[in-house]
């Protein structure tokens, strides 16, 4: 029961109320430059909703198997040449960044390829967005928040496993594809007004954004109320 | 290359007319969440100038080197190790603007504005050139964090650098420090810069 509220509020948490691209501003980018047509938008969305999802899968094993204190493939490793408890001490966190950002950009490729192969009707609707992805913050952001609920937490039941780790991964790239889907209708009517000359742009897209965050801001303290009504931990 | 820019035209286009920030619009994850206030926005602008100094003049040292086809991969991987760099630094001289940072420290591996850079200029020119584009991209970028952290730290708590300058009737505009603020001011400045640069007939 505990466990199901976590993740329900895990996932309530990173699709509304900490809003990847509103609350954290990460995902500007593609928020502003793909923001034009509904139907770009929901292929931009589901793409970093697909990458980022892989990517918080591999950063989390790959963060609990090497990179943290005492991993144990690490461990295995140092073990051949270093004596068991100096083994047991190697620390490989300072790593972290070189490493995930090498595997966000290899398993962009390798999901490029692999739909472009498989799945071509997906790649025509997503794969022109794959490149792109990247230099996406919120894919090193999702793999960042994993990384602090699993190295340095200072109860080890406290930290997360591999569901929560996804479940928060997936539900933020719902949250990113539910703002930029929002942005892209609003942008769609937009066309049709008179907006003056230097708002023209990126400038009127910020402002609506604005007013956007604004409204999420609305969700704040529902996590909160949330779990005093479900009688979760 | 007769045709590239030299040092001093990379400088001085980095700070206005090529202003990361408001004329390239990159960066802009940084530019929104870091401008609550004038020290983040500073500290951030000293990391981004740190690790894009390093990053241009080694790409410009090894440019000869590199292969096109995995020349965004090494960009990466040199910009991920300073910024390795910055975050260690900050986190033992720093360590409460480290915390109030966060996660947007390791994000300036992805700030576009560096990897721009390292492509247009340091991949291509000699190391003075490169480090003086370094240098005018990071005046620039730190103007213009600098304009919107001034403009949402005045109206969001009636203060400067934290020392109160608006006098204590002033309602602070909480709204200002959060991250609607952040949209707002960014994009009224914006529309402003676009209105100055179309009047004195910059193009825009």
């Amino acid at each position: 029961m505990g466990y199901a509220v976590d993740i329900f509020l895990i996932a309530v948490s990173a699709a509304l109320i900490n809003n990847f691209v509103l609350y954290y501003f990460v995902g500007i980018c593609p928020f502003i430059g793909v923001s034009r047509r509904v139907e770009m938008a929901l292929g931009m969305g589901g793409a970093v909703t697909f990458v980022i999802s892989i990517a918080s899968f591999l950063s989390w094993t790959i963060t609990t198997l090497v990179l943290m204190p005492g991993a144990p493939l690490t461990r295995w490793a140092a073990g051949f040449f270093l004596p068991p408890e100096a083994a047991a001490a190697v620390d490989l966190t300072i790593l972290t960044y070189i490493v995930y950002i090498f595997v966000i950009a290899s398993s962009v490729q390798f999901v490029e390829m692999y739909v472009r192969r498989f799945y071509p009707p997906l790649y025509k609707s997503f794969g022109v967005f794959l490149p792109l992805i990247t230099t996406n913050c919120a894919i090193l952001f999702a793999c960042l928040v994993i990384m602090g609920h699993v190295v340095g937490v200072e109860n080890p039941a406290e930290a997360w496993d591999l569901g929560k780790a996804l479940t928060l991964g997936f539900f933020g790239g719902v949250g990113f594809t539910i703002a930029i889907v929002i942005m892209a209708g609003i942008r769609e009517e937009l066309e049709l007004c008179d907006v003056p000359e230097p708002f023209k742009g990126a400038a009127i897209t910020l402002i609506i954004g604005g007013i956007l965050a604004m409204a999420f801001m609305g969700f704040t303290g529902v996590d909160s109320g949330l779990r005093a009504a479900l009688g979760g931990g | 290359m007769a045709d590239q820019p030299t040092a001093t035209e990379r400088f001085v286009q980095g700070i206005l007319p090529e202003n990361p920030v408001y004329r390239q619009l990159l960066g802009l994850c940084s530019t929104l969440a870091v401008t609550n206030g004038l020290k983040p926005a500073l500290t951030m602008a000293g990391a981004v100038g740190f690790v894009l100094l390093s990053a241009n003049v080694i790409i410009s040292l090894i440019r000869n080197l590199l292969k096109p086809h995995l020349r965004i991969v090494v960009f990466t991987l040199i910009i991920a190790a300073f910024v390795t760099m910055v975050d260690r630094f900050l986190a033992a001289y720093m360590y409460s603007m480290s915390k109030a940072l966060g996660p947007y420290i390791p994000l300036i591996i992805v700030n576009c504005i560096i990897i721009c850079r390292c492509e247009v200029c340091a991949s291509r020119q000699s190391v003075f050139t490169a480090a003086a584009d370094a240098v005018g991209q990071t005046a620039g970028f730190a103007l213009a964090l600098v304009s919107i952290a001034a403009v949402r730290e005045l109206l969001g708590t009636g203060a400067l650098a934290g020392v109160r300058v608006l006098p204590a009737a002033w309602p602070d505009w909480v709204v200002m420090v959060l991250p609607p603020g952040a949209f707002l001011t960014f994009g009224l400045l914006l529309a402003l810069v676009n209105w100055v640069a179309a009047r004195r007939g910059g193009g825009g």
